[in-house]
């Protein structure tokens, strides 16, 4: 049940109901199945970073994996796209599995399944325009020529609400600023049409004053092109915002699950609960925040 | 007497070529001796390099235009080289913007905190090797690192044991200031939580003055006595914590506040602030003024509050409650404001 | 029970930024906005406008632009050698062993051809060579560089050990029985010979440095991007290590310089060619030194080391090449 659109997005008009429903319905299902991963070191020490993790995302819907460093989460973002192979367990997207590919079919993966990263600042190369940035998933993906691409292009920065395209799409990272990059890596994600976006912690570099911009952005083109979204973070309050469901990882293992209202109202866990009084709010009750 | 006293700060950066940027325009700061204050602002206002120039840290193409600065009565401002150095030995440290990437990757954290102490030896110190050692696992230990840390390499621990270990290093020579610039940025909540209280502690158990320079008002606002909020280069707001927790002056500062929200809410708002800051940068002509004056308030065109004297006036920074705020809207109607 | 989220969906253009900070106007005479370096018309096509504005960036340090000077002036020479000449370099219609006259400015060989003209003519095999087989050389090391940096396992096991093999057995050794070895002797041999053992350093250089970037989060997003891996290593990786194999070719131009001068010295090379090497090659066989003609040693030998130095100058000045702001429209 997706959460209530945001004024603006039902503002903006229709969000498409009959669109997402026919749209979701092409979007396989993400599911992993008992999905461990365990490296080893180079003095033979083994790190378990995901121990016996199970979930579904289903066609359209909005996941957050909640957890602090170390929890294993970036590690189940490698996993889920193929960027590294389980050592147990399995992930299948649709007719894909994920957790046995090989490099060739790499590609048919993230024609579907696609990134948007931490760091505004090093997920661009700083030698080539946004422009240049944007064409490559059409001409890869989708066999645009560079005029196709180049529309596209600009389309897709006027979507991320980089507007004037054409001042946008003629510029080098170097020249905008952390959310405006950040903007410019989602519409890069969105550039090949994927089915699943993972967005591993993609504003915990910006300015508090800008996430709730990006945030919104992930959530309206997700509801617009009834996409599915994992949402990555440490952070449960924008978990809250923009997803239905969460899992709460704590060293590898998901310690909580369920409707991101519920476990944030009543937590069961321990770690859960430290989460949630870690979160920056001096304005709540007191000994939710740093004693004075 | 105040520990530092700076006024009339312009700092302005002069690359090689292309626009000069006045990064802070016409600031004047007090500190109180054991004054916890934290510097707030988006990136790109200033308050990085407010922090650097207050401790003589700015490098070219940086510079310091003009102002003063006074360090415990002495002047400051036009130190350079080894009295700058003496300075710095019992005077103030700085502990970087991901303050752990500081550290030297291929040497052990023992031999940074030998590099310190040997690099500014007071009389009394106790420079053996066990000596050092010993001071040093008893800094580990006041930021709540094991001894054992000693022996590691900075890859060897985590974002917050790093941090732990900048800060550490940074009270080694016992100095009366402390700036600890954008200490969490990278780091987790629940770890960001744990590094706050442990400056929080530090400052308090020693009584060292500490600047916190944050984009994150809801951090600084749990660990700090006092926040100045900076704005396009300037300061728009001087409150003590408390105060502002009942209600900000400066329209910005509201919209700051604005972007936090309970978690156990029903109604959860996530906000953010339209628009962005504006650019500072000075356009390269013949003209090279001193200062960069200003006919409007920097604020205006993100402002809900904004009236036609805005954007005629830059807004001076007049007392207002129990501090201080640039605002000409709530300079004339102060209890219009109201909390966040 | 509600969610919503306001935010800013459209970020403001520059253009309202500007607005409200004005600076104290200027004088009489409107100012516009210095150019940012490099500035080069849109007009000419790619390659070019890259290289033009390469040179601008060198020529902006100091040290780049003396270099920058002097391998120009060699170029000049070089280039306008049958106008530069007084003589035919190999006429032979001049007294044999004589030092510097009016005719002769630096004396003639033991066949009686002129010095002076051979050094001009001489400059354009020592430039062919120097830049041709540092311009191989450094192909191929960023050939091997970039694959065994970018695949880590089997291929970069298997360059890496070929590249070891390379470096360790000494270059002129080396280079000196490949060139006795080879048939047909001309100036062709000799840049394979330079190239061929001169390319590990580089290649070793550039193998940690793709390495490194391999790990950027950009290299992945290329992958995520569709991109094919020899595309990722080349349009990726490789434009940000401009600097890098900029340094690498300067460094292997300068040792070619001197590796062409050693061969030609030693015999190794054909002894009809007219270059600097053989110059010193003609002046060792007729005792130059002993015979008082010193300036058939000492200009060639200042001749060689004037272009080594020029190339390192010009060295000093490709750290910025790798600044992303010289791309700036």
């Amino acid at each position: 049940m997706p959460a209530d659109i945001s004024p603006e997005v039902a503002a903006a008009g229709r969000p498409e109901p009959d669109g997402r429903a026919a749209r979701a319905a092409a979007v396989p299902e993400l599911t992993a199945t008992a999905v461990s991963k365990t490296y080893r070191g180079h003095d033979r020490t083994r790190v378990l970073a995901v121990d016996d993790v199970s979930f579904t995302i289903p066609p359209g819907a909005a996941v957050s994996l909640v957890g602090a460093s170390g929890s294993g989460k970036s590690t189940l973002a490698r996993l889920i796209t193929g960027s590294e192979r389980p050592t147990s367990g399995s992930i299948t997207f649709g007719d894909l599995t994920v957790s046995r590919l090989r490099p060739g079919v790499q590609r048919r993966l993230h024609r579907q399944v696609q990134m948007v990263f931490q760091d505004p600042y090093g997920a661009l190369n700083p030698l080539h325009t946004v422009a240049y940035t944007l064409m490559r998933p059409g001409q890869n993906f989708l066999g645009l020529t560079a005029a196709q691409a180049r529309d596209r292009a600009r389309e897709l920065l006027e979507t991320v609400g980089l507007s004037p395209a054409d001042q946008f799409a003629a510029k080098l990272p170097h020249q905008l600023s952390g959310g405006q990059r950040q903007r410019v890596v989602i519409a890069r994600a969105l550039a090949c049409d994927p089915g699943l976006i993972v967005a591993d912690e993609p504003v915990s570099m910006l300015d508090v004053s800008l996430r709730a911009g990006v945030l919104s952005l992930l959530a309206d083109l997700r509801l617009r092109r009834g996409l599915s979204l994992l949402y990555i973070t440490h952070d449960l309050l924008s978990a809250r915002a923009i997803t239905d469901q969460v899992l709460v990882l704590h060293q590898g293992r998901v310690v909580e699950r369920g409707e991101t209202s519920e476990v944030l109202r009543h937590p069961r866990d321990q770690y859960t609960i430290r989460l949630l009084e870690a979160i920056p709010n001096p304005f709540s009750r007191p000994g939710n925040h740093v004693t004075r | 007497m105040p520990l530092l006293a700076a006024r009339g700060i312009n700092v302005v950066y002069v690359p090689a070529s292309g626009a000069r940027v006045w990064a802070v325009r016409d600031t004047d700061l007090t500190l109180e001796p054991g004054e916890f204050v934290g510097i707030v602002g988006e990136s790109g206002c200033g308050k990085s390099t407010l922090g650097y120039a207050l401790t003589r840290m700015l490098r070219p193409p940086a510079r310091i235009e003009s102002g003063t600065i006074s360090f415990d009565g002495t002047d400051i401002s036009a130190l350079d080289g080894e009295p700058l150095r003496r300075q710095r030995r019992g005077g103030f440290a700085l502990v970087l913007q991901s303050g752990m990437n500081a550290l030297n990757p291929v040497r052990t954290v023992r031999h940074q905190f030998g590099d310190v102490m040997k690099a500014h030896v007071r009389p009394g110190d106790d420079t053996a090797p066990a000596g050092i050692a010993r001071r040093s696992a008893a800094l580990l230990e006041a930021v709540g690192l094991d001894g054992g840390v000693l022996h590691r390499f900075a890859h060897e621990l985590s974002g917050g044991m790093r941090q732990r270990v900048a800060i550490a290093l940074a009270l080694a020579l016992e100095p009366r200031l402390i700036v600890f610039d954008e200490p969490t940025t990278a780091l987790d909540v629940i770890v960001q939580q744990a590094v706050l209280q442990t400056i929080k502690d530090l400052q308090r158990d020693r009584g060292f003055t500490a600047i916190l320079i944050s984009h994150d008002l809801g951090a600084v606002l749990s660990a700090t006595d006092r926040v100045v909020v900076m704005y396009a280069g300037r300061i728009v707001e001087d409150q003590p914590a408390a105060a502002l927790l009942r209600g900000a002056h400066h329209p910005y500062t509201e919209a700051l506040i604005g972007c936090y929200a309970d978690p156990r809410g029903d109604v959860i708002q996530l906000r953010g602030i339209p628009g962005t800051p504006p650019d500072l940068s000075q356009p390269a002509s013949r003209a090279r003024p001193a200062v960069l004056t200003q006919h409007a308030c920097s604020f205006a065109p993100r402002c809900a509050l904004a009236e036609d004297i805005c954007r005629e006036q830059d807004p001076p920074l007049t007392p207002l409650g129990a501090g201080r705020a640039a605002c000409h809207v709530r300079a004339k109607a102060p209890e219009a404001s109201h909390a966040g | 029970m509600s969610v919503s989220i306001r935010g800013c969906a459209d970020e403001r253009p520059d253009r309202s930024q500007m607005t409200t900070i004005t600076a104290v106007p200027p004088p009489d005479g409107a100012d516009t906005a210095i150019a940012a370096p490099g500035r080069v018309s849109r007009v000419l096509p790619g390659p070019v406008r890259f290289v033009a504005r390469a040179v601008s960036t060198l020529w902006s340090n100091g040290k780049a632009r003396a270099g920058l000077i002097i391998l120009g002036v060699i170029v000049v020479v070089a280039i306008f050698a049958p106008w530069l000449a007084p003589h035919s370099p190999t006429a032979t219609n001049f007294t044999p062993y004589s030092g510097p006259t009016s005719v002769n400015w630096l004396g003639t060989t033991g066949d009686g051809q002129d010095v002076f003209s051979q050094l001009i003519y001489g400059a354009r095999v020592s430039l062919l060579v120097g830049l041709g087989a540092g311009a191989l050389a450094t192909a191929v090391a960023v050939t091997l560089g970039l694959l065994a940096g970018y695949r880590p396992g089997v291929v970069d096991g298997v360059i890496g050990f070929v590249t070891n093999l390379a470096l360790v057995i000494p270059a002129l050794p080396l280079m000196i029985i490949l060139a006795a070895y080879l048939q047909g002797r001309s100036v062709w041999t000799i840049v394979l010979v330079v190239a061929f053992t001169s390319w590990a350093t580089g290649a070793r250089v550039i193998r940690s440095q793709t390495a490194t970037l391999r790990t950027r989060e950009f290299v992945t997003s290329a992958a995520f991007s569709g991109e094919r891996t020899l595309r990722v290593a080349f349009r990726e990786i490789l434009p940000n290590m401009t600097s890098l194999v900029a340094a690498s070719f300067f460094a292997a131009a300068t040792a070619a310089v001197l590796a062409e001068a050693s061969l030609e010295f030693l015999g190794l090379g054909n002894p009809t060619t007219v270059s600097w090497g053989t110059i010193l090659y003609a002046a060792q066989q007729q005792n130059a030194l002993l015979t008082g003609q010193w300036l058939m040693v000492f200009a060639p030998g200042l001749a060689i080391v004037l272009l080594m130095v020029s190339l390192t100058l010009i060295n000093f000045g490709v750290d910025a090449l790798s600044n992303p702001r010289l791309r700036e429209k």
